[in-house]
């Protein structure tokens, strides 16, 4: 009796996983699909998934109006920048929190976390202004600071619940071997923590890929990222969902390739503390 | 040198008194040995003395200056955790040199010293293995070289044994008393076991609750306890106390007789009981013994005798080895 249930379970939930699966695949890949249509097939009704004439044409018209290469270089040093940054100023952030705790830090630690409920646009016209009188409008160390204040508080958060999982007793180790504090987090705290780092520095560089709020309010063309050049091909002149996905597509793949090739270190970061 | 001091000191946590105001000396190259139940503090004692544990009050003065504030990195101690605390992502060579590394030895004396420490450890064939890869004793052996190689004023140990199975604690006890006579270093060893502490000790600190009961070298402690807590604790298996009558003949609140001071007889004696267990030990046997009111006695016996559950004997205490203590469990003097 409860041989037979356990293959139907499993039929069900396989099942229902693979719907959930493809269900939030499903928007990437007709993004994909409609990069490779005319702009009449895009909106031929009804749709057409597979049987439609394939064409360039789309990347072609992308790539000739606009530099792409400019705007994934800011991509890039945005994101990986931000993500860097955060990390040197989250690490001791994080070893204070899970080795040093004081009365106040969970507090702080939800304090931080509050931040990330507050609707960004509610700080849109401070930031704007903030921005403009530093001169640092639409420039890339503008961004990268912006971004990594965003990201902070989920960063040092990440990173908190990886300490969490490190003896103390490792690190008073270190300090009896006469480690002064600097080399005591260099040498023990973070090579200990890798996959921990690893995790939050790919996820954070995600994260910082796609945000688009902030990139795109708080900059016209110089520092541009790969989500400005996306917006930039959604209205001036009227909806051409081809191009529009064949430009989301280019925006899209770098991460997506990264995260492809990462997964086993997301993954296994994400479950770090859970699991063990 | 590897003198320390403590003036004076105290530790609270919040409102929590843990340790109150406590003076101890402890000597250039002495073994000295914390014991006491969990919970009394030594751990917390010894924390205190590595720095890695503030003091609330008083001072930790070792080799005659005051280090009370002074950060752990700078004591110039060593410890050996519990848990052996390695680290894990180094391979034993780099273990073992990291606080060399950390002082800023030149790279061929890191060398030499850690040679010489894998060597006196019988660590050389896993030098280049991970901790993860090692045994509890191998582990055990490079948390002890790790300490060594730094030649420190002192090595501190916390319960270092007590992740051990029974015969490796045997064997490793030995090791560290031998490594003891042979660098002549001053160690401090904190340990709930009374064995270990009788075995190690050039002087054993007796702590209950943050308070020192007694310190003395492991025989005075055995043969004179000033109360009835360091009767009990030190010396196995542990001391008899009788109550009642038995101690109201000798005019006392309770007395108490070791094991091996009562005498046994199938014939005549003081005291009539009968065997409940006996437990043999190849040596020994220890018999636990019922008098009249259901007082529980052990006995230890000569190894190979006949004696079982349910048989009647006399017991006999030695003279002059029945310990008298008061109401307020503070030993009488005769």
């Amino acid at each position: 009796m409860t041989q037979k249930k356990i293959p139907y379970q499993k039929i069900v939930v396989t099942a229902f996983a693979w719907f959930i699966g493809v269900a939030i695949f499903f928007p990437i890949l007709w993004t994909f699909l409609t990069g490779f249509k005319t702009e009449a097939a895009a909106i031929a009704s009804p749709p057409v998934f597979l049987g439609f004439e394939w064409t360039l044409e789309n990347y072609k018209e992308v790539l000739d109006r606009a530099d792409y290469f400019r705007f994934f270089m800011n991509s890039v040093i945005i994101s990986v920048g931000s993500t860097v940054l955060g990390l040197l100023i989250a690490i001791p952030a994080a070893w204070a929190m899970a080795f040093v705790q004081g009365r106040q830090t969970k507090n702080i630690l939800m304090w931080m976390l509050s931040t990330k409920m507050l609707p960004p646009v509610g700080v849109l016209i401070p930031i704007y202004l903030l921005f403009r009188d530093f001169g640092v409008l639409d420039t890339r160390v503008g961004l990268v600071f912006v971004l990594t204040m965003i990201n902070l508080p989920i960063i040092v958060w990440m990173l908190y619940t990886y300490f969490r999982e490190i003896p103390g007793e490792i690190l008073e180790a270190a300090r009896m071997d006469g480690a002064p504090l600097l080399n005591e987090v260099v040498y023990v705290l973070t090579p200990m923590a890798v996959p921990g780092i690893a995790s939050t520095l790919l996820l954070n560089i995600i994260l910082a890929w796609n945000e688009a709020f902030w990139t795109i309010n708080l900059t016209t063309v110089d520092a541009a990222p790969l989500t400005a050049f996306i917006a930039s091909f959604s209205s001036p002149e009227g909806l051409f969902y081809a191009k529009l996905s064949a430009a989301s597509t280019m925006a899209i793949a770098p991460i997506l390739v990264m995260g492809w090739f990462c997964q086993k270190q997301l993954v296994r970061g994400l479950t770090f503390g859970a699991v063990k | 040198m590897g003198k320390i001091h403590l003036k004076n000191v105290t530790k609270s946590f919040g409102n929590l008194q843990v340790i109150p105001p406590m003076n101890l000396e402890i000597n250039e190259g002495e073994f000295v040995v914390f014991v006491g139940p969990s919970g009394c503090g030594k751990s917390t004692l010894l924390r205190m003395i590595a720095g890695l544990e503030d003091v609330t009050s008083g001072q930790v003065v070792i080799n005659d200056e005051d280090a009370t504030h002074v950060r752990p990195a700078r004591r110039g101690l060593a410890m050996v955790f519990q848990s052996y605390a390695l680290y894990p992502h180094m391979t034993v060579r780099k273990n073992i040199a990291f606080p060399l590394k950390m002082a800023k030895v030149s790279r061929e004396e890191v060398e030499k010293r850690v040679t010489d420490a894998a060597d006196i450890l019988n660590l050389t064939p896993y030098l280049d293995r991970r901790p993860g890869q090692l045994s509890g004793g191998q582990r055990q052996r490079v948390a002890i070289g790790r300490a060594i190689v730094r030649e420190p004023k002192a090595f501190l140990f916390d319960e270092p044994l007590s992740n051990l199975d029974a015969a490796l604690r045997v064997n490793m006890r030995l090791e560290i008393s031998r490594l003891h006579q042979s660098l002549g270093t001053t160690m401090i060893y904190v340990t709930h076991d009374q064995v270990e502490a009788m075995t190690m000790a050039d002087k054993i600190v007796v702590l209950r609750a943050g308070v020192v009961e007694q310190v003395g070298s492991p025989m005075e402690l055995y043969r004179n306890p000033v109360n009835m807590f360091v009767a009990g604790f030190i010396g196995s298996p542990k001391m008899n106390f009788l109550y009642g009558d038995f101690a109201a003949d000798r005019s006392a609140y309770a007395i108490g007789i070791r094991p091996e001071h009562l005498a046994l007889s199938t014939q005549s004696g003081t005291w009539k009981g009968s065997v409940g267990i006996a437990e043999h030990f190849g040596a020994d046997t220890f018999l636990h013994i019922t008098l009249k009111d259901d007082t529980l006695l052990t006995v230890r016996a000569e190894g190979e005798n006949n004696l079982k559950h349910g048989d009647a004997v006399y017991i006999t205490p030695m003279d002059g080895r029945i310990y008298r203590f008061d109401e307020n469990e503070i030993l009488l003097e005769d």
